[in-house]
Parts: structure tokens; sequence; C-alpha cells
């Protein structure tokens, strides 16, 4: 141990040292006093005062809190299941050279480089009510699902869903596109020759060689459900009446807005722990393919 | 010439992928599309005739609006400087960091790695409100310096991974001809790894590039003067002092996504490798 450490030039040392630092004062530090501070009242000026796991009590009871869980429930799923099947399917439809092909694929995510918060506000002007989500409503003839897309506690949570879903598509797509191009070309040549229809070759060739692309898509789906923010900061900040609320817009309020830092960070435990498994998953996995 | 067909699919030539993908294209860029059109519309012409409507005015008010007294033109020096600082320190913090897990023997350098990506996947929620208590304690909340900081911090450790990977896959032989040159290992960083794992900086400075202008929930966190936000929470703001003028708020957002844009077409190669980064194997 002592000649590994020994052949290690001090130069290198600092050069390991001064980043992890930075990260260990900005990020684990950090993480490890929000699990403190959950189990604390604190309003941010006088001291926290310690009341156990109260914070987490007084979650189970919140009506507010219980939306937004439930919320993101329908956001991991609705989001994730859409987002993956249209970025694979606009992945396989569009893996194929060819000037068009490219233009359509370059559309496609062409929204990844709008920010969220950005794409919030695009997707407010289409959602508006004169705006053209409506219009185009109207002009097929169905003016009787006309409504104020943003302001409907029943549809909301889904209006700004879509828009998520839009700008994501692409980041998937680009994913897909890249487990397609590593898949072997010649196995499904075969399966063609032996008489295998599109369908089959796409489940039984091609499917089982996108496994690992499967994994992180899987885990990059969920993690970023479980981070998602600004677009719904940006489109409805949590309303109307905390319908489209989510755990990590709620959260912000009560530590920002409401100035209730310890009831927060209690909200932000239970984001990290529904993230942890997902994370792990990811990490192994990297861990794998780094040997 | 059926079986010919069966047996090397051309699809491309097929008509009904165009078929499906104009509309579909079509679809993908009509918020763009329209937030453009409102974007050039006079106030008038907006007010008058809906948001849905096709333009029948042409008029840069908006853009005007938004970049003088919107207050534009300031936030977006302000989201440039933030980005530009915070990327070029991330990566200079994290191609060392990755240099010396990936070419010296370092004890656990597995673990160390490991955990310095589980940090940048943690989610952010979790950092927020002891953050924004850090900087206030260490005097610089409410500042650019903060925000530059909080993103180099968080960043770090997924730069460092893939750095790491790539700078693990440098040939052997290069740095075996350096040392018997008699370089250092400073001199061998500067001198060899640098310059070889341009391409992966490149992916890597495109992506961040983006990530960092694009942010919002890290501005909010840290920042309260309105005069020191970034586009995304200026633009925000916007939206609530000009709520009926949907032109300027248009405008805006459009100056707000140029940037980013500008980032995408003249490095779009580097853009998807950096986001392939991690994906791909």
């Amino acid at each position: 141990m002592s000649r590994r450490l020994a052949r290690v030039p001090l130069l290198v040392w600092v050069f390991l040292a001064v980043p992890f630092v930075v990260e260990a004062f900005w990020v684990f530090w950090p993480a490890a006093n929000s699990f403190s501070l959950a189990l604390t009242r604190w309003d941010g000026i006088g001291l926290a005062e310690p009341v156990g796991l109260q914070n987490f009590r007084d979650l189970a009871a919140d009506p507010i809190f219980l939306t937004a869980l439930r919320n993101n429930v329908v956001w991991v799923l609705g989001f994730g299941g859409l987002s993956v099947v249209g970025g694979l399917v606009l992945a396989v439809t569009l893996n194929k050279p060819g000037p068009l092909v490219s233009l359509y694929r370059s559309a496609i995510y062409l929204p990844m480089v709008v920010s969220l918060a950005v794409s919030g506000l695009f997707w407010r002007v289409m959602y508006a009510p004169d705006g053209p989500v409506n219009g185009a409503l109207g002009v097929l003839g169905l003016e009787h699902l006309e409504r104020q897309w943003l302001a409907d506690p029943a549809v909301a949570l889904w209006a700004v869903l879509i828009a998520a879903v839009w700008r994501q598509v692409g980041y998937i797509m680009v994913l897909y596109l890249a487990g397609l191009k590593g898949t072997d070309g010649t196995l499904e040549e075969a399966a063609a020759v032996d008489g295998a229809n599109a369908w089959q070759r796409f489940w039984r060739i091609v499917m089982p060689q996108l496994r690992g692309v499967n994994m992180v898509v899987f885990a990059v789906t969920v993690i970023d459900s479980l981070r998602t923010f600004d677009i719904v900061w940006a489109m409805t900040r949590g309303g109307p009446y905390n319908e489209t609320q989510l755990l990590s817009t709620y959260m912000f309020q009560q530590a920002f807005t409401t100035g209730n830092l310890g009831y927060a960070s209690a909200i932000a435990v239970v984001i990290f722990a529904l993230a942890i498994g997902f994370i792990i998953t990811y990490l192994a996995r990297q861990a794998r393919t780094e040997d | 010439m059926t079986t010919q067909a069966l047996r090397r699919p051309r699809p491309a030539r097929s008509p009904w992928l165009h078929v499906a993908m104009v509309p579909v294209t079509l679809l993908w860029l009509s918020p763009i599309v329209f937030v453009l059109f409102v974007a050039v519309r006079s106030y008038d012409d907006i007010a008058g005739r809906g948001l849905g409507a096709l333009p029948a005015s042409f008029s840069l008010d908006g853009f005007t609006t938004a970049l003088t007294q919107g207050g534009v033109l300031r936030s977006l020096g302000n989201s440039v400087l933030v980005t530009a600082c915070a990327v070029v320190a991330s990566l200079a913090l994290s191609s060392f960091a990755a240099y010396a897990l990936s070419r010296f023997d370092i004890p656990l350098r597995r673990t160390v790695l490991l955990t310095m990506l589980a940090g940048n996947l943690l989610p952010p929620q979790i950092l927020l409100v002891p953050v924004a208590s850090i900087t206030a304690a260490l005097g610089i909340g409410d500042t650019l310096t903060a925000l530059v900081v909080v993103q180099v911090g968080f960043g770090i450790g997924f730069y460092t991974f893939v750095l790491h990977g790539f700078m693990r896959g440098l040939p052997n032989e290069v740095f075996e001809a350096a040392r018997l040159d008699g370089a250092g290992p400073g001199g061998i960083f500067w001198r060899i790894v640098l310059p070889l794992s341009r391409p992966s900086l490149a992916a890597l400075a495109a992506l961040a590039t983006t990530w960092i202008f694009n942010d919002l929930i890290w501005a909010m966190t840290v920042l309260r003067t309105e005069a020191k936000f970034p586009i995304t929470a200026a633009l925000l703001n916007l939206q609530g002092g000009f709520s009926s003028a949907w032109n300027v708020v248009a405008a805006g957002s459009l100056i707000a996504a140029v940037p980013t844009a500008i980032v995408f077409f003249l490095f779009q190669k580097q853009f998807v490798s950096g986001l392939l980064v991690g994906a791909n194997k």
C-alpha cells in the first residue's frame, strides 16, 4: 500500500484533492445537512428547533404533499413512458441515412437546446385560451375540446407533461439511435431471410441488443422525473389549486416562498429516498462499463 | 424482385417514411414557429385576433421592449458571464481530477470516481436549502460568484467521470515516451493529456454550456436581486410584468434560446456525442 502511495507524485494528489474538496463542500456536505435539517423546524433566521420525525408525520397528513407525490408518480409513468416510447419509435424510424432523415432528426432534438424554463413559456403561448392549440381544435371542428389548458385542474398536469415530453423525446431518440448503431445488422438480415417480419425482428433481435441502453434510459428518465422543476414552475408554479404540484416544486415553495426550511428539507429527503435506488442502478452500470 | 426487396430493405426510399415524418416534424416545430409568429406581431394584432392567429402585422416592438425595458440584455449578459466562468472552471478542475484518477495508482480509485459521479446524480432539491445558507454565511449570497461556484461544484463529478473514461483510453506509449524525455506529471498533463483530450473536452463544453445557460433552479436558489438574474429567471419575471404583452414575452424567450441554439448548430456533432456519454456502451 505504501509503495503504491509513494508512486503518486504530490502534484497529482493536489490535482485530485482540489476538485474533490470543491465537490465535497458544495455537494456532499450540503446533502448531509439536509438530512439533519429535515429533523428540525427552522425559519432560516433563528436557531433550528429539533422536532424529531414530526416533519415526516406532518407530510403524511399534508394533502398538498400527497397530491405532489401522486402527481410525481403520474409524471414518472406519463413523462417517462411517452418520451421513451416516442424516442424509441422515432429512433427506429429515423435510423437510416439520407438528407431528409437527418433534417427530421435535427427537428426532433432541436427543442433540447431550448431551456426547460423557456420551453414552458413557449407552451404557455400554445395553451393560451386564444392560442394555437385551441385554434387548431376549432379548425378541426373539435370546439367542445377547447379549454383553458393550464387553468383547468383536470388537464393542467397533462398539459405541462406534454410540453416536457416535447423536449425530452429528442434526448431519448439520440440515446436509442446510438444504441441501434451498435446492434449487429447481419443478425437482422439473417432473421429476414428466415422469414421474420419487421415486428418480430424488432422485438426478438434488436430489442435484446438494446438492453444496456434501456437500462440507462430507464434510470435517466426516473432521475429526471424526480428532478423536474423548471418547466412546471415556468408554466403553472404548481397551480391551479396545487393540482400540478410535484415534489420538487412543493419543496421549493416550502423552502423559499413560505420559509419552512425544515419541512422543505424533509420533502427533499423523500425525493432523495425515491431517487437513490435508480441512482445506484445507474452507478452500478457505469461501474461495470468502466472496467 | 419481392424477395430482393425483403432481403435488402431500403426503407429510406419508401414514401411512407416521409408521409409520416413530415407532419410529425411540422408538429414538433410548431411551438417554435408560433412563438416566432407572436414575437413579430404587433400588440394590437395579438390583442385583436388572438395568439393562435397567423401574423397580419410585422413589428419588432416585442424585441425592442424586451431588450430595453424588460432587462433581457442585462440578464443575457449575466447568463453569458456565469456560463463562461462555470464551464471553464469546471472543465479545468475535472480534467485535473480525471488525469489523477486515470493515469495514477490512486488507492480506492474506482470508489472515488463513482462517489464523485454519484454527487452529480443527486436530486438538487436535497442541496438547495443548505447551499442557500452556506452562500449567505460565506458572504457571497446573492452574487454571480455564488452561482458559478455552485454550478462548478455540482457539475464536477459528471465531467470528471466522462474525462476519466476518455483519458484512460489514451495510449500508454505516449506517456512512456514523455517520461523518458524527462517530463514530470504536470508537464505530461499540460503538453500531452490536455491536447489529446480535446474532442471529449469539446463535447463536454457544448453540453455544459447548454446545461448551465439553461439552469433555473440554482439561480433562483442563490440569487435574490433581479438585476443579477440570468436570462431564465429574468424571463419568468418578464412574464409576470408583461403578462398581457405576449409579443414581449415571446421575443424574450426567443432571445434566450439563441445562444444555446448557436452552440448547438456550431457544435452539433460534439453536442450529440456529449449526450451519448455514459450511454453508448
